[in-house]
């Protein structure tokens, strides 16, 4: 067997994959949230960012691709990962078992996850391609913004999945170390303040757009 | 105290099983949860039934016989304690107690609470081990071992092989098992040669068993009778992938 198969037939292998394509998504995430600040300074800056992207041409597609395939790794493993962890215990305990360490964070990982993927699709049309934002203008994201929350169906999903994006970081960026085997050792292991951070971070950043979105903080002037 | 017992009986592994409700009258609260069912058991055949089958051997805590989900917990309420070192104390008079075998499908019920753990005695087979040559064995000091190390590998070899870790995991993963060998023996100098082939081999087995993976939920760490960490896992973890990356193809050859 070649290295890589060695990997990827294992489940530390398949972990360590979705570690990294977890981390990238992640380093983008963070590059987003950013970016998307930018809305709160008016729709100069935001659009400008916005332009400077699409000018890059083929360095946007290039990341585009990266992203894409990071996700379709991390979900196919996921996803057999899950159906082996299903067959590892085919008979669940009569009287339940009791949870003692696991987090609400940890425990929705894979529902939490699926949410993720529906949204994500549901984003690129509302944000990339408009499909399925009425007001859509292109390279215009300001504008976008300012009239895509509006709606309290559209905020209230974003809001929602926001927290499920949360949730999923502060798991995951924190075992993804351990997958990796590149956390250091600790005394309390459980203990996760660079993930809480950074989940909080995250969180925070796109729920105040959704919210200031939907609440008309956005003129309509972009 | 009197108590209100469910304990799962199944007469063989190939026919279903269920829980049944038994009381036990008149338990002392020094007894330990094994001498309990030692009681229960006389009782049944007295009255004729078959006894409840359940595992132990040293009673102390340190051979990893015996194996029961309490009330949802893998050795009971008692944290850091075998089954066995669990005493009825920890229990309140009138409780109504639920009693399981650990449930994984590596671990296939045998009768009533006895399962069949085999699954890890062929991990540790599968790289479990050191190879010397025989001979004299040399002066104790002459290998000297970093303390940190010395404390590290010793707490991972605590590892009674209990399985609580599989039984309390969501994923039934035996990743806390596999790791806990992996770093007692990988840590060690005599445990250097085969540091990298014995991950891929042991990560290997543990796969072909069907156990689940790990996720970290870090539910073993605190089922554990020995309270080894999740330290571990992340130590298997780069040893596996190193082996895996950058070990050449000798130790995958070799772990073939
Ligand atoms: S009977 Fe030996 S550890 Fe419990």
């Amino acid at each position: 067997m070649n290295r890589l198969q060695v990997l990827w037939q294992s489940t530390v292998g398949k972990k360590a994959v979705m570690a990294v394509t977890g981390l990238v998504l992640v380093a983008y995430l963070i590059s987003h949230v950013l970016a998307n600040l930018l809305v709160f300074d008016g729709p100069e800056r935001v659009n400008r960012y916005a332009a400077l992207l699409h000018g890059t041409g083929g360095a946007l597609w290039s990341a585009r691709l990266v992203l894409l395939v990071a996700v379709i790794l991390h979900v196919v493993a996921a996803v057999q990962l899950t159906l082996r962890s299903r067959a590892a215990r085919p008979s669940s305990y009569v009287a339940g078992r009791e949870p003692q360490a696991s987090t609400l964070a940890s425990r929705t990982i894979r529902w939490g996850g699926a949410l993720i993927l529906v949204f994500l699709v549901y984003h690129i049309l509302h944000f990339t391609t408009g499909g399925a934002h009425p007001e859509f203008i292109e390279l215009n994201p300001y504008h976008n913004v300012a009239t895509g929350f509006r709606n309290p169906l559209v905020a209230g999903f974003y809001a929602i999945a926001m927290i499920a994006v949360g949730l999923h970081l502060y798991h995951g960026v924190w075992s993804s170390g351990r997958s990796l085997g590149v956390s250091r050792p600790s005394p309390r292991p459980l203990h996760r303040r660079l993930a809480l951070a950074l989940a909080a971070f995250v969180w925070l950043g796109f729920t105040a757009i959704v919210v200031a979105g939907y609440l008309g903080v956005f003129g309509r002037a972009g | 105290m009197n108590l209100i017992l469910h304990i799962w009986r199944q007469a063989s592994p190939s026919v279903p099983g269920a829980m049944v409700r038994y009381e036990a009258r008149d338990i002392s609260p020094d007894m330990s949860f094994l001498e309990m069912l030692d009681v229960l058991n006389e009782r049944l055949m007295e009255r004729g039934d078959a006894p409840i089958a359940f595992d132990h051997d040293c009673r102390e805590g340190i051979c990893g016989s015996c194996s029961l989900m309490i009330d949802g917990l893998a050795h009971g309420p008692h944290r850091g304690t075998a089954t066995c070192q669990l005493h009825m104390r920890s229990f309140r008079d009138g409780a109504e107690i639920r009693i399981e075998p650990w449930r994984a499908r590596a671990f296939p019920v045998v009768k009533d609470l006895v399962v069949d753990r085999g699954a890890l005695d062929r991990i540790i087979a599968a790289g479990g081990f050191i190879s010397a040559p025989t001979g004299g064995a040399q002066d104790a000091n002459t290998i000297l071992v970093p303390k940190p190390d010395v404390d590290t590998a010793m707490d991972a070899a605590q590892c009674i092989g209990c399985g609580a870790c599989v039984a309390a995991c969501p994923n039934g993963s035996a990743s806390l098992f596999t790791a806990s060998k992996l770093t007692h023996l990988g840590l060690l100098p005599q445990g250097q040669p085969e540091r990298y082939a014995r991950a891929l081999t042991m990560v290997r087995r543990m796969d072909l068993e069907s156990f689940g993976h790990c996720t970290l939920h870090g539910e073993c760490q605190e089922a554990c009778p020995k309270e080894i960490s999740i330290d571990t896992i992340t130590r298997m973890n780069r040893d596996f992938l190193r082996a895996g990356l950058t070990a050449g193809r000798a130790a995958v050859a070799e772990s073939d």
